[in-house]
């Protein structure tokens, strides 16, 4: 809730009300005139008819299954329709009136414990706690009345009672529930003069910080970690002024997810341990971007300082992220600072790289490129790398004369021909209506947290059933492992499975193939046999499509969409000019002794080792690109901080080597370049817009492939270290040494 | 001059401060959070006993299978006496195993409840009241004639482990105040007992320590003579009469 809407309200009922104008001073009213219901219906109930119409707080939108379930209440004289089950919050928030809270969160279960929201309800003895109480039909509720007001200010008082003030050595400070809603509903001053509370920190790793004695014991954290995270760790202990919020024995909360009680904790209990006493949060600039650490693309926010990634916070996006976003996304940003590539370098004949201009490097690469065979170059587009760049990629390399452009993590082989083939075709928010989910060799809690997140919101909300095949692994959800290798897909494709006639019997079910299996000889006949479960099970329909692929890397989608497809499977082996542009997953190994690699990045990771050029490029941070998500969504980053050092985008050092090397190409500016990509992908221009995929399966040749029977392999091996940047991140170490489960 | 007011100013905050009496919170349960020791740490092995296996069935019994959760509490309490009195960790971890709920859902509520010791205790662990009708006859007298008598501190053990004093809320037992609880695990969960001792003096309270450590089972109950359970000393004084039926109804009809 921020401070200016609570402002503007307040000057609104000032203006307005100019009979009510003693209620913004604090005033002492007599209980009597309170509690008598008489005199409040003894007042004239019309409301002013020029009141402005009010806008729902924070756009709430309502949404009427079926209609004739709305009722109509009334907040403080203004009468809104909500749909039935709704509560007394809720519609205020329709009717524009924001109620402040601390233990109500949206997207957890009521708990109704802190009474900060209380307000009052026309005929009730008392003020009600609007967060839990359902509103009912004709219900007046008054959210401005001296009572309220009162209400607010008593229980405002009693949660200062216990908690420190310690706002000027406090993180959240400048964005703490707490400090805004005492400014604006809170008394000013308190009666308290006994000694406060004060109770031990607890240690909950690396990545979140406790200051326990500033609690408000809202429960928010605990529902979050039962509820949202799955992970059952963390309790209210104690009772009466001894509660607090603890883990009783000595655990560290080993959640994908737990950054994300440092936004939900209303009050700065649990704050960002990187971020601590590092910045105040007026001083940074956000800057909305999204993230790249999976193929999720979580919707972010770049909070810099300067030059300088401070920090990372979610961007609300209903489709995607909801609200929430993974560790990796929240706390890798310290990667950004680490081990980058500042210069263009070439590997002199000593072995040592030396610092050279951009005009030699280039120079260098270019007449290398025109000393080898066209079918010798290979390009290999790294698993980070924006679509813009990989078109330039591809577009120089085959005026070059090859056609062998790759991307990391799509496998040898990708088919690139049927969109619906590798995208996920439910989108992330429609898997909350499966019913039944088999999950191919894919572990989603360590490659998509977020898509997890949604199954498993999925199945404690519906009590959807999940088959897992692929290694032992651990989903925080009820899941049935039905094997490990594609032998149990073919038993369930024959139908000689159980759990296939679990799958026969859903409504919507859903099958989600890890791109994993990208990787493995025999993909176009698993493809096969999961395409003939999905056709016994009927999972795909016109108004359901339940044929899902899980990408791994930001990358993937936007280099099929654009065809980065290799000629031939033997492209690395046989070549004598690699470009490897950030990527750094490629198995080095393969690579001959005697090619020509030049390394375009931004990070000294593992390729750096084996490149005779290194062109530094910016990271995404500090660029403007496109990515295609998973569910095929494309969504744009902003730069948010200045490159360091000599850097340049990826698709600029491209289309300057292009020039160089004497085959220019035809763009030299953003929306010249993703016009290109638009003759080629259209749906990479529409941006944050999901393009479904218009034809299925269906079209695809018959694979005459044999199944192996080698077992499916995790696709991530270390959730919190996947990339370049999470690789140069410190944080991200710790976490993979204290949190990993081994 | 700025120096000497300084330290002036310094010196009447620190009066300020001086006058403000030391509150200590005394909490009648110990820390909300485990310390690992010897006898107290969840590597160490704890089950039920094979007799109280067939009682951990029939508590289980009592509620519908799917809502398990449910027999927390008297589980925790049959844990309780067979341990001796009070709960470590493990014993929590195995109620947890039980009922098939995370481990923390245990400890919040064994947190909760003072009545669950989440450290040692006695073998007679001796509750004090300290609610105000209590406190108004006397209770902190008691407490502290037991505290001198035992040589302890609250909620410490005796060295010989028999006694342990801890404080609690009111017992509603107060028409027949002070009055102390007597939560005797001398003999496992089958002898169990948990007996209230009431209408005490400093003196009588310290008795019926004595007797405890004699072994004996000193008579529970008012230990006023001339007073029946909570009825008034020497017999009534009111309501001599039979009560008269409520005026509206007549019983006998029904
Ligand atoms: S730590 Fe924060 S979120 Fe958790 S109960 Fe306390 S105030 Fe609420
Ligand atoms: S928000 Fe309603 S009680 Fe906390
Ligand atoms: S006050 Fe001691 S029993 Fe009620």
């Amino acid at each position: 809730m921020g401070l200016g809407s609570i402002a503007s309200r307040a000057l609104r009922s000032n203006t307005l009300r100019p009979g009510h104008t003693n209620l913004l001073r604090r005033s002492i009213v007599t209980t009597t005139e309170l509690r008598n219901a008489e005199a409040a219906q003894a007042q004239p109930e019309t409301p002013p008819p020029d009141l402005p119409p009010r806008t729902p707080v924070a756009g709430a939108r309502v949404h009427f299954p079926n209609p004739e379930d709305a009722i109509e209440v009334f907040v403080d004289g203004y009468p809104v329709k909500i749909p039935k089950g709704m509560t007394v919050l809720q519609a205020c928030e329709i009717a524009g009136v924001d109620i402040p809270r601390f233990c109500y969160h949206s997207r957890l279960s009521i708990a109704g414990n802190c009474r900060m929201c209380l307000v009052e309800v026309e005929k009730s003895p008392k003020p009600v706690a609007s967060c839990a109480m359902p509103a009912l039909p004709g219900m007046k509720i008054k959210t401005d009345t001296p009572l309220a007001k009162k209400a607010r200010e008593g229980v405002m008082e009693f949660l200062l009672m216990n908690h420190p003030l310690d706002c000027p050595i406090c993180d959240q400070g400048g964005e703490c529930d707490l400090q805004d809603q005492s400014m604006a509903f809170g008394s000013d001053r308190g009666r308290f003069t006994e000694t406060k509370r004060s109770v031990v920190d607890k240690n909950l790793g690396p990545l979140v910080k406790t200051v326990m004695t500033r609690c408000i014991q809202c429960t928010r954290c605990v529902r979050f970690a039962t509820e949202i995270a799955g992970v059952q760790d963390l309790g209210m202990l104690g009772r009466g002024s001894g509660e607090e919020i603890g883990t009783y024995v000595e655990k560290l909360m080993t959640s994908e997810l737990s950054g994300n009680v440092i936004d939900i904790c209303p009050v700065g209990a649990l704050t960002s341990k990187p971020f601590a006493f590092k910045a105040r949060n007026w001083e940074l600039k956000g800057t909305e971007s999204i993230d790249v650490t999976d193929a999720v693309g979580s919707n972010i926010r770049i909070d810099s300082r300067g030059p300088e990634v401070m920090r990372v916070v979610p961007r609300l996006n209903e489709d995607i992220n909801e609200e929430w976003i993974s560790d990796k996304t929240r706390f890798f940003y310290d990667g950004l600072k680490r081990q980058r590539l500042n210069d263009p370098m070439i590997r002199g004949p000593d072995g040592r790289f030396k610092a050279v201009s951009w005009r030699d490097a280039l120079a260098v690469v270019a007449e290398v490129i025109h000393q080898v065979k066209a079918d010798e170059i290979v390009g290999v587009a790294g698993k980070l790398s924006d679509a813009e760049s990989m078109m330039a990629l591809k577009d120089f390399l085959n005026k070059m004369g090859s056609n062998n452009v790759l991307c990391e993590g799509n496998g040898p082989n990708p088919n690139a021909d049927l969109r619906s083939g590798y995208i996920m075709n439910t989108s992330i928010s429609g898997l909350e209506n499966a019913d039944v989910f088999l999950l191919v060799g894919t572990q989603p809690r360590v490659e998509a947290a977020m898509v997890n997140a949604r199954i498993r919101k999925t199945v404690r909300a519906t009590q959807a059933k999940v088959g897992y095949v692929g290694p032992a692994t651990d989903l925080n959800y009820d899941h049935e492992h039905l094997g490990t290798g594609p032998q149990t897909l073919s038993e369930i494709a024959k139908g000689s499975h159980p759990f296939s006639s679990t799958l026969m019997n859903a409504k919507n079910p859903c099958i989600i193939v890890g791109a994993g299996i990208f990787e493995r000889d025999d993909k176009d006949a698993i493809f096969s046999v999961v395409e003939a479960i999905a056709e016994r099970a009927k999972a795909v329909r016109p108004d359901w499509n339940g044929m899902n692929v899980l990408l791994l890397n930001a990358a993937q989608a936007a280099a099929l969409d654009l065809g980065l497809v290799p000629e031939s499977d033997k492209g690395i082996e046989s070549s004598k000019f690699i470009y490897l542009m950030g990527a750094d997953d490629v198995n080095l190994e393969k690579i001959p002794e005697d090619a020509f690699v030049v390394y375009q990045g931004h990070h000294g990771d593992r390729s750096v080792y084996r490149a005779n050029v290194i062109l530094p490029a910016s990271a995404f941070s500090e660029k403007e690109g496109t990515y295609v998500n998973t569910e095929g969504c494309a969504q744009t980053t902003v730069p948010a901080v200045p490159t360091v050092g000599d850097a340049r985008d990826d698709w600029k050092i491209v289309r300057a080597l292009s020039e160089v090397a004497g085959v220019i190409l035809p763009y030299d500016s953003l929306s010249a370049i993703r016009s290109r990509m638009k003759t080629v992908a259209p749906n990479l221009v529409n941006v944050d817009e999901r393009e479904p995929a218009t034809f299925s399966y269906s079209l695809k040749p018959e694979s005459q492939q044999k199944i192996s029977t080698t077992p499916f392999k995790a696709a991530v091996e270390n959730f919190y270290m996947t990339d370049p940047i999470t690789r140069a991140s410190k944080v991200m170490a710790q976490c993979s040494a204290l949190l990993s489960k081994k | 001059m700025l120096a000497r007011l300084a330290s002036q100013r310094l010196r009447e905050i620190r009066q300020v401060i001086r006058q403000i009496p030391q509150t200590t919170r005394s909490l009648s349960t110990a820390l909300n959070y485990h310390l690992d020791s010897p006898d107290n740490n969840p590597n160490n092995p704890w089950e039920f006993t094979e007799a109280n296996k067939t009682k951990v069935k029939e508590i289980l019994s009592h509620y519908p299978s799917n809502y398990k959760q449910s027999a927390v509490i008297p589980l925790l309490d049959l844990a309780q006496q067979q341990h001796g009195g009070w709960l470590p960790v493990s014993a929590m971890n195995e109620v947890a195993k039980i009922i098939e709920v995370a481990p923390i859902r245990v400890y919040e509520v064994a947190t909760f409840y003072s009545m669950f010791n989440r450290t040692k205790v006695g073998k007679y662990h001796l509750l004090v009241c300290g609610t105000t009708p209590c406190m108004i006859r006397g209770s902190r007298e008691i407490e502290e004639a037991l505290l001198k008598h035992l040589g302890v501190k609250r909620n410490e053990v005796t060295k010989d482990g028999l006694f342990s004093v801890g404080e609690m809320e009111c017992m509603g037992c107060c028409v027949n105040a002070p009055m102390i609880t007597v939560a005797d695990y001398s003999n496992g969960s089958e002898g169990y007992t948990y007996n209230y001792y009431e209408d005490l003096t400093p003196e009588k309270a310290v008795e019926i320590v004595e007797a405890f450590r004699r072994g004996e089972k000193p008579p529970r109950g008012t230990q006023n003579p001339k007073r029946i359970n909570s009825g008034p000393e020497g017999g009534n004084t009111t309501l001599l009469g039979e009560p008269k039926p409520p005026p509206c109804r007549d019983l006998d009809a029904c």
